[in-house]
């Protein structure tokens, strides 16, 4: 790194980009490991190893998993156990860290560096990059989640708490709630809404920023391994960062086939509940390649033309049943839950997210380190679509609508989707939608108010369409990564990752339990990119340090 | 009959646009044209630029090079794409439009080098853009 003064920008041949930022000078070419060819009339240009090494080796565990099922379970979900149990304080611990960092971002001088440059532009406009980050963010888990979690923290909290040989048996968060109506709910809403409010976005947001700096201010490829430059220099272009990028790759893949595969499910058995249709494997096949085919359109449309339409058009319509409810739902109750929901989150947060000596161990360890892990294993994913369309923003406009803004928005939803749900059994003895499947929750929420057809069939599109827009968003993902941070590869190369992923999840599907165990997997690889993600915090500070001496040297 | 020519260009093979940019030369002297360069980058770091900025530099000093090498009149035309590898046709037809051209001479690649996407700009110019549009096999 050197400091880069308009004089020895001319010296050198590397001008700055948009304004002031400090580029990190490297030899690395971008694009110098990739091998380009065609095969057939399909062209390509895959960064090698890593194009090579992901494909295998996720190969390679799809077959483990389908020739050894009981072995590659056992295993799976042993590794799964001892991730999220032995860990958890490592998880609660480290996700309150990047929420502390996000939130220093803010006030500090630092949140003014802007991504790309002091001249940058926004590519998108907040409607847009809104869309899209939800889409990609949580998106699925918000329809599933958003009546049954605050139902099931309801039921266990008024279940009170249960003790054997000294450790605590029950499912209830913190101290439980017994008897206590209200603060049942408070306590329900403020535990879904830590799951679902500033940590998940906070981890998103450390990659997601850190992705987004050493890309458009660094000058660096956009992939997962330009964010060690700072700690490991040019060692990240060799194997270290092979194999940052190859467990990205994976974790991405397999966390999209799996979840792809639930979702078929799940979609399945709504489809079931509305229209009849068998729930059987043909359904789900046939579901599974719908959404892919869906996916494939667009992917092939292009960022703007595709994965972006889809995007709006699902948050307007997402947008839509959230007033639908909310307006034919309790109203007045539901806004009077969304400021005390709020307030009994902000009370119970520093229990929910302390990391040691807890005593609520199967809340903390199969709720919160569960989804700790998976929004980790996730973030690689997230972060990188989150980065590349977030060019032109400052870091403390980033931070906000990353982190502040969306973490409002899912506490709204929440409050809108589960607590109409916990009035109706409250209220109204209507205990239907709490003893449904999970998967059925919702429609059987929607089933009591007026025009629950329509709803309904509202809510299919809108799985169906999320599930689209993660599946397409992923696939851009792991081209950009498995090309080297190249965004112009050839198209064929996309809808190969698109497809290979939609096969992947038939084929786990078809196989029984090898969902559920590559899922276990996937969740796992969570422990390692927390490491990861506490090295970005630190490549972040170092990185934004760097930006800001160059903007004070300019002016 | 032509005011304005555009040339399509892409900086990556340089090497491979010599006859496409001869033509060019020849036909803005003959009518007396300006020439445009029109170069598509992503907004993130490629081989090529680390910068969007950094592309327009190069873009820029490409088409002075070739004004002064072909003796017309050049000027250059950044396009930022999201998804070049997709939205590349859409918006060189705007550019295009944008720029008041009223011709486009452009090279088709070698059918070994990248050809997937890139064939398909000509024929979708030929057949969506208010313009006359040349070909030139390389």
């Amino acid at each position: 790194m050197a400091d880069q003064s308009p004089n020895a920008e001319e010296l050198e041949g590397i001008p700055s980009p948009d304004g002031t930022a400090h580029l990190i000078e490297t030899d690395y070419e971008i694009g110098e490991d990739n091998v380009e060819g065609s095969v057939g009339p399909f062209g390509f240009d895959i960064h090698n190893p890593v194009f090579l090494i992901s494909g295998l080796s996720i190969m390679a565990f799809v077959f483990y998993t389908l020739a050894l099922p009981e072995q590659s379970n056992a295993l799976f979900s042993w590794l799964f156990g001892a991730v999220t149990k032995g860990f958890d304080w490592f998880f609660l611990g480290a996700a309150n860290i990047f929420v502390l960092f996000c939130l220093v971002l803010i006030v500090t001088p630092w949140g003014s560096v802007r991504l790309g440059g002091t001249e940058a532009t926004p590519d998108y406009t907040y409607v847009g990059w809104f869309a899209m980050l939800f889409a990609a963010g949580m998106g699925i888990g918000l329809m599933f989640y958003g009546v049954s979690e605050p139902m099931s923290h309801f039921s266990s909290a008024m279940g009170g708490t249960a003790v054997e040989n000294g450790v605590r048996t029950d499912w209830a968060p913190l101290g439980a709630a017994v008897g206590d109506e209200s603060a049942a709910v408070r306590l329900g809403m403020a535990a879904t809404i830590f799951h679902w409010g500033l940590h998940p976005w906070a981890i998103y947001a450390v990659v997601a920023l850190s992705l987004a700096l050493f890309s458009y201010n660094k000058g660096l490829p956009l992939t997962i391994r330009s964010a060690f430059y700072p700690i490991f220099g040019d060692a990240v272009w060799g194997w270290v960062g092979h194999i940052i990028d190859t467990l990205a790759v994976f974790a991405t893949l397999f966390g999209l086939a799996t979840s792809l595969g639930f979702g078929a499910t799940q979609a399945n058995a709504g489809l079931n509940e509305l229209f009849g249709l068998p729930v059987g494997s043909t359904t789900e096949v046939i579901l599974i390649s719908g959404i892919t085919a869906i996916a494939l359109v667009s992917v092939l449309r292009g960022l703007d033309g595709g994965v972006k339409v889809l995007s709006e058009i699902n948050m307007g319509l997402a947008f839509l049943l959230l007033i639908f409810v909310l307006l034919v739902g309790p109203t007045v109750y539901l806004l009077k839950l969304f400021f005390s929901s709020l307030g009994a989150y902000l009370q119970h947060l520093p229990a929910l997210s302390n990391p040691i000596g807890r005593e609520d161990v199967n809340f903390m360890q199969g709720w919160t380190s569960f989804y700790w892990a998976w929004w980790i294993s996730w973030s690689p994913f997230v972060g990188m679509f989150i980065a590349r369309v977030s060019r032109g923003r400052t870091v403390r406009e980033f931070v906000i609508c990353v982190l502040l803004i969306p973490s409002l928005v899912c506490v709204l939803w929440m409050t809108v989707f589960g607590g109409t749900a916990l009035h109706q059994v409250i209220t109204d003895g209507y205990t239907v939608a709490q003893e449904a499947a999970l998967e059925l929750k919702l429609f059987k929420m929607l089933d009591v108010m007026p025009l629950a057809g329509i709803t309904s069939l509202v809510g299919i599109i809108l799985v169906v369409v999320f599930f689209v827009t993660s599946s397409d968003s992923g696939s851009l993902v792991i081209d950009t990564i498995t090309a080297g941070g190249k965004i112009d590869a050839p198209v064929p190369q996309r809808a190969f990752w698109c497809i290979f992923e939609g096969a992947v999840a038939i084929v786990l599907l078809l196989s029984a339990g090898g969902l559920q165990s590559l899922q276990s997997m996937v969740i796992s690889t969570g422990l390692p990119f927390t490491i990861v993600l506490l090295l970005m915090c630190v490549a972040i500070g170092k990185g934004l340090a760097s930006e800001r001496r160059m903007i004070k040297g300019a002016a | 009959m032509f005011k304005k020519i555009v040339s399509p260009v892409d900086l990556t093979h340089a090497d491979k646009l010599a006859k496409a940019l001869s033509v060019t030369g020849e036909l803005a002297r003959a009518y007396g044209a300006e020439v445009c360069f029109v170069g598509v980058t992503g907004s993130t770091p490629s081989e090529l630029a680390r910068t969007p900025d950094e592309f327009r530099k190069q873009l820029e000093a490409f088409a002075a090079e070739q004004g002064e090498k072909l003796g017309v009149s050049a000027s250059s035309h950044m396009i930022v794409s999201h998804d070049p590898a997709v939205q590349m046709n859409h918006e060189l037809e705007a550019a295009i439009t944008e720029i008041g051209a009223d011709l486009v001479v452009m090279a088709t690649h070698p059918p070994e080098v990248s050809d997937y996407f890139w064939s398909g700009h000509g024929a979708h110019l030929a057949a969506h853009s208010a313009a006359s549009v040349m070909l030139i096999r390389g």
